[in-house]
């Protein structure tokens, strides 16, 4: 193959620019469609992780498992068996070396009034350990104190979206009582806004002391959960070994088969997560490579009505001395071509496309250099695959025939 | 250098076969301009085919320049064509949308003959026909009679073994029939070999023998004595 062929080919392809036009389009769309999908399904799969990420990558939650009494067995995750106490002792058990932060976790929806608003949320009971557990900021205001939670004190930190919903755009909640199940909490602090994960709205929740939660709110013991802070990302499996040990002891079982807790990490959260995003821009793809097929289809039914038109032409070449790989190397340049162009333009839309989706949906903007190279070989590949058949019949002509034809 | 020893050509379409050549047997050599002569059906295209390297007999042997052509595969064939038979076709068959220049170049381009000599030797051979200030014409920028002067052109590009015309004057006006004609008899004195084809007795009159075919088998092939001389 030379640069004459390509030359020739570019001469050939503007005769006809209707065609060439609308041969292409098929592959634009193709191209652009995988761009486009497989961006999307890469954002969303992006965004996933990183909400799931700013939750703290060295987080291990704690939760109870199900209770056995006798050989009944009870709900998983509905045990009342985890405690405050479990809590300090992993705090400051010397065995375990690899936790640094405790939150001990006490959950329940609730109403929540004040005045004439009221709104229904999440009531998170816990220690101060929370905000460095989960990473959350505080707006204005202060979270509450150890001595807080110790005197049970009646305050409470609301998350933004609840501040706006009880006291309205803009007003300092700091200072002002909500009531709770009954009993008026003084508002010490906003925190800092956060978005939704899908789990649950991170600022529609209202903070309170555990040990008022425990006894005054909701009159329960053991706690919903525990979040811990490992020390790094990498002691992950070793906190989490030692903190079951440590569990399973005070629990007095001894094999871990019947733990009554489960003890997972953010990790596993993650990759949970990552593959069924991952499922997701795969079935993305798979749709848009069937345009991609339909494309390459139409550049094969354009290569063969054109070798039909030029067998004249093709009898000459033999004629004039041309090999069977001349002819092949000319027509495949020429599918080629088209393919290629086609792949250009449909990168362009393609990244156009999924410019505009993620600005009206609201995604990360994500374009992997892998999907523009794949789409690039991709859009070269097709070209050789749907070209070589019609590229053969032409090489196969011949020549007397060829040049007989009218 | 041409060597047809016994050819014969059947054709065999739905079990009726069909004589096309029927033990053709002749030599040309080396500076040769030959007419061949004949009625439409006589064969005489199907002998062009052969010469042309176009196409293989059923039986017989034909030697080019020594080597046998009837056991070549289709790209050595091909070879053949382009290095050792120029093509001039009644139809002039150019390759529209390019200029004359390029359509020059062509079999050298197959040859793999560098471009700036396919440039320079394509110049020479549009001026020796008369082009020289109409190289860059595309076909339909060129009347009849020079589109055939533009084929000569590339026939001679290669400088073949022989010139294989296939009616060239059919398509053309007889005043321009007697231009291509004078280019014949010019090349010819160059010591290029011409096979052509005709069924025209005044165009086969330019040639220096003449071989008459009919129904497959030569009738006659003699020495023009009254060669006529174009322009």
């Amino acid at each position: 193959m030379d640069f004459e062929i390509f030359t020739e080919s570019i001469g050939t392809l503007a005769v006809n620019k209707l065609r060439t036009g609308l041969a292409v389009l098929g592959i634009v769309i193709g191209i652009g469609s995988v761009i486009a999908l497989v961006s999307l399904g890469q954002a969303t799969q992006a965004s996933v992780q990183s909400q799931i990420q700013s939750l703290g990558a060295n987080l291990l939650t704690v939760n109870p498992g199900a209770q056995r009494s006798g050989a009944v067995r009870g709900a998983e995750g509905g045990g009342a068996t985890l405690t405050y106490e479990d809590a300090k002792a992993i705090e400051s058990d010397p065995l375990i070396t690899t936790v640094t932060t405790v939150s001990p976790e006490i959950s329940q929806r609730s109403q929540v009034t004040t005045g004439g608003n009221n709104t229904n949320v999440q009531i998170i009971g816990s220690t101060p350990a929370y905000l460095s557990v989960h990473k959350v900021e505080i707006g204005q205001g202060e979270f509450f104190t150890d001595q807080h939670v110790a005197n049970m004190a009646k305050v409470a930190v609301v998350g933004p979206q609840v501040a706006t919903d009880l006291f309205g755009d803009g007003a300092n909640p700091v200072g002002q009582t909500i009531r709770v199940k009954g009993q008026t909490l003084t508002v010490i602090g906003v925190t800092g806004s956060k978005g939704g994960t899908g789990f649950f709205n991170q600022d529609n929740v209202v903070f309170v002391p555990l040990t008022l939660a425990q006894k005054q709110l909701f009159g329960q013991d053991y706690l919903s959960s525990m979040a811990l802070e490992a020390k790094s990302p990498d002691v992950m499996t070793d906190a989490q070994n030692q903190v079951g040990y440590l569990l399973l002891a005070r629990h007095k079982l001894s094999d871990p088969m019947q733990a009554d807790f489960s003890i997972f990490s953010q990790a596993d959260i993650l990759k949970a997560a990552t593959s069924t995003t991952g499922t997701f821009t795969t079935l993305l793809a798979g749709i848009a490579a069937i345009s991609l097929l339909v494309g390459g289809i139409g550049i094969m039914n354009i290569m063969l009505v054109t070798v039909t038109e030029r067998t004249r032409e093709i009898g000459l070449r033999k004629a004039l001395g041309a090999r069977k790989k001349v002819i092949v190397a000319q027509f495949l340049t020429e599918a080629v071509i088209l393919t290629f162009v086609g792949g250009a333009f449909g990168i362009l839309i393609g990244i156009l496309a999924s410019f505009i989706i993620s600005k009206i949906a609201g995604f990360m903007f994500v374009i992997s250099l892998q999907s523009i190279l794949l789409a690039i070989g991709v859009s070269g590949g097709i070209g050789l695959l749907f070209g070589w058949y019609p590229a053969r019949n032409a090489a196969n002509l011949q020549p007397i025939e060829a040049l007989r034809y009218e | 250098m041409i060597h047809v020893s016994k050819v014969r050509k059947v054709y065999k379409i739905e079990d009726i076969e069909t004589v096309a050549l029927d033990s053709v047997s002749f030599d040309i050599k080396k500076g040769e301009f030959v007419a061949i002569m004949g009625p439409s059906g006589s064969g005489k295209s199907t002998l062009m085919h052969i010469l042309g390297a176009l196409d293989k007999p059923t039986s017989g042997s034909y030697v080019l320049d020594g080597e046998e052509v009837a056991n070549l595969s289709e790209d050595e064939l091909a070879d053949i064509r382009n290095r050792k038979i120029g093509f001039i076709f009644q139809a002039f068959n150019l390759l529209p949308r390019i200029s004359a220049l390029k359509n020059v170049m062509l079999p050298m381009r197959y040859a793999g003959i560098p471009q700036n000599v396919r440039l320079e030797r394509a110049k020479k051979y549009l001026e020796m026909v008369g082009l020289g200030d109409r190289l860059l014409h595309t076909s339909s920028q060129l009347s009849g009679g020079q589109q055939q002067r533009v084929a000569i052109a590339r026939g001679l590009a290669m400088n073949p073994s022989i010139l294989l015309a296939d009616e060239p004057t059919g398509n053309i006006a007889s005043a321009q029939a007697e231009e291509i004609m004078a280019i014949f008899q010019e090349a010819n004195l160059q010591n290029h070999t011409i096979v052509m084809i005709t069924h025209e007795p005044d165009i086969a009159a330019h040639a220096k023998r003449i071989i008459t075919i009919k129904d497959g088998k030569i009738v006659s092939d003699e020495v023009n004595k009254k060669q006529r001389m174009a322009g």
